[in-house]
């Protein structure tokens, strides 16, 4: 049973935020850093602490210079991680990227739109898209970080597959993608309150009223 | 959508589904119809949203680990062997060889039952009985080394973060080779029946086309992609759990019509023999568990990791924060995806094709709906 262990202080916290649970092993090594989440490893000599951010390297090849070129100080940073490319641009120039890079670099496939909450940041959402070129065999990430009420440009323009993949954004985040020809929910009833993968958002947590309306019962637990 | 029909008569909405026998799960489908002429469909889909996305992140990632099954259930071991790949590109480790040489048996084999039980379900619905019953008998013998290896048949969670947790047990080589000795004349068996069945080819030639530049701009993948002439296949593309090793062929063919996925996936059936064959010929020996610690901590950062499914990518975008637990774990379904072309593949056809259209996309609800 190599991997079925329990982790440590099994805590049910849904987000990773529960220091409070064991008190640090060694006060004195505990950085000042207040941002990352580590449940502290209780009474071990401490391993060494993963760093913070992600250990990713400036990504240099032809199409990040190109592209850096092409839309200069729009592009935050281009990395790579693990092997895998991703670049980071402002929120206005996320489809302008895509396009250009669908027409100028062949990445034709739009493979996954994405996002990640991080409630404590002031851009709160990661918004991600996958792009691949069949003609490469290359897969890039763009990356945006936007605030909470941003309406981000729709990528249905550009790839029609972003239509559905948009509006799961939308259902599960909150994320209304402006220009979208259907921005309805998509996997949850349309008259649903709430967006489930917001880290706000509880586990057990349900629309009590659309529960007890359509479904006539008092809880869906 | 036209604004008038045919001589002025009204349009027709039709519900389809969710309780409908060929939209295979919980799919409703509201065609709207002129005469027999599809003008337009849309897809309500969500029936079996169980919120998989959201149990990720509250659980860790060894114990999140069985839940992937639950996705696309007839191809469960796919879905483990994506997931287990993510966390281990997360973690920067690799499954030890000979791990992976069962990995790819287990997959392959699951890819035929997966294929098994849409060619059934799929004849089906075009109105061959017959074929449902072979079909189910061999995927039966598939299933059964399932079971043998780890004790499920369907929802197996064979895999596990950093290699497998069961050695094979005796007689497995056995068992591999035996089916698929027993297996490549089965394929001709159902071939005899279908490929040149006039009612077959009538229902299917033609139906449903979806071109090569329309799979790419709805990012369809898979069988339909291959179907449609584009030679691409994340097995030999972007290879992953040591397929760089075995040869096989990616089978495609050139009109993407529904005939032609047929027998794409009929050929594919065959490559993964091929596969099985060469895999279980040298098992390498030595640990089938990586250096994984007991308690799974990936560093800080993110991943974003795709096999091919027997439905097409299937990809895992992770997201660690550092805790035992993902933050972010986004599943891109191949069937949510290729779902999405559904409209465009039986727009202006007949109300008789949209159920071989929805049979050869090969969907399965519980991987669109998480």
């Amino acid at each position: 049973m190599a991997d079925e262990q329990k982790p440590e202080g099994s805590q049910a916290a849904p987000p990773p935020a529960g220091e409070a649970a064991a008190p640090p092993a060694k006060p004195a090594a505990a950085a000042p850093k207040p941002a990352p989440p580590k449940p502290a490893a209780a009474a071990r000599p401490a391993p060494p602490k993963p760093p913070a951010t992600m250990a990713a390297t400036p990504w240099e090849s032809d199409l990040a210079h190109e592209i850096k070129e092409r839309f200069g100080d729009r592009i935050v940073e281009t990395s790579t991680y693990l092997g895998q490319n991703f670049i980071v641009v402002k929120p206005d120039t996320a489809i302008p990227a895509i396009e250009y890079l669908k027409l100028e670099a062949d990445f034709d496939y739009l493979v996954d739109i994405t996002a990640v909450d991080w409630p404590k940041r002031a851009e709160r959402f990661d918004v991600v898209y996958i792009i691949y070129s069949f003609a490469r065999n290359e897969r890039v990430r763009i990356k945006t970080y936007i605030a909470d009420g941003y309406k981000p440009e729709t990528a249905v323009s550009v790839h029609l597959t972003a239509n559905w993949l948009e509006r799961e954004v939308f259902d599960m985040f909150g994320i209304e993608f402006d220009g979208h020809p259907d921005m309805r929910r998509i996997l949850l009833p349309e008259e649903w309150q709430g967006y489930p993968l917001r880290k706000d958002y509880g586990i057990l947590q349900q629309d009590d009223r659309w529960v007890r309306e359509n479904l006539n019962i008092e809880s869906g637990q | 959508m036209p604004d008038a029909t045919f001589l002025d008569s009204t349009e027709l909405v039709l519900n389809m589904g969710p309780q409908h026998p060929s939209t295979h799960g919980v799919l409703r489908v509201i065609l709207k119809l002129d005469g027999e002429k599809v003008l337009g469909t849309d897809c309500v889909i969500g029936y079996l949203h169980r919120g998989v996305e959201k149990i990720a992140e509250n659980r860790t990632y060894a114990q999140f680990n069985p839940y992937v099954d639950r996705m696309d259930y007839v191809a469960a071991i796919s879905n483990g062997l994506g997931y287990c790949l993510a966390v281990e590109k997360l973690l920067n480790v690799e499954a030890p060889p000979r791990a992976q040489a069962v990995r790819v048996i287990l997959t392959e084999l699951n890819r035929i039952a997966s294929h098994l039980l849409w060619l059934g379900t799929h004849a089906l619905d075009i109105g061959a009985i017959t074929p449902v019953f072979y079909c189910l008998r061999e995927r039966e013998e598939a299933l059964k080394i399932f079971e043998k290896y780890c004790g499920a048949r369907l929802t197996t969670h064979a895999f596990r973060i950093g290699g497998l947790l069961y050695e094979t047990y005796d007689g497995f080589e056995k068992d591999v080779r035996d089916f698929c000795t027993m297996f490549l004349p089965k394929v001709d068996e159902y071939e005899e029946l279908l490929t040149n069945n006039r009612i077959w080819v009538a229902r299917l030639k033609d139906v449903g086309i979806l071109s090569a530049e329309e799979c790419k701009e709805y990012g369809v993948t898979g069988p339909v992609l291959r179907a449609a002439g584009v030679k691409w296949d994340l097995r030999k593309a972007q290879p992953y759990s040591g397929y760089e090793k075995y040869d096989f062929d990616i089978p495609t063919r050139q009109n993407g019509d529904t005939y032609d996925r047929y027998v794409v996936r009929m050929q594919e059936m065959r490559q993964s023999v091929r596969i099985m064959e060469q895999a279980v010929e040298g098992i390498p020996e030595g640990p089938i568990m990586g250096k994984v610690g007991k308690v799974i901590k990936p560093p800080v950062g993110e991943a974003y990791v795709s096999i091919e499914a027997p439905k097409g990518e299937l990809g895992y975008y992770v997201v660690s924060d550092g805790a035992t637990q993902p933050y972010r774990c986004r599943v891109r379904p191949p069937s949510f995806v290729n779902l999405q072309a559904l409209d465009r593949m039986i727009r202006g056809g007949l109300v008789a094709d949209v159920v071989a259209v929805i049979g050869t996309l090969d969907i399965v609800l519980g991987e669109i709906d998480r």
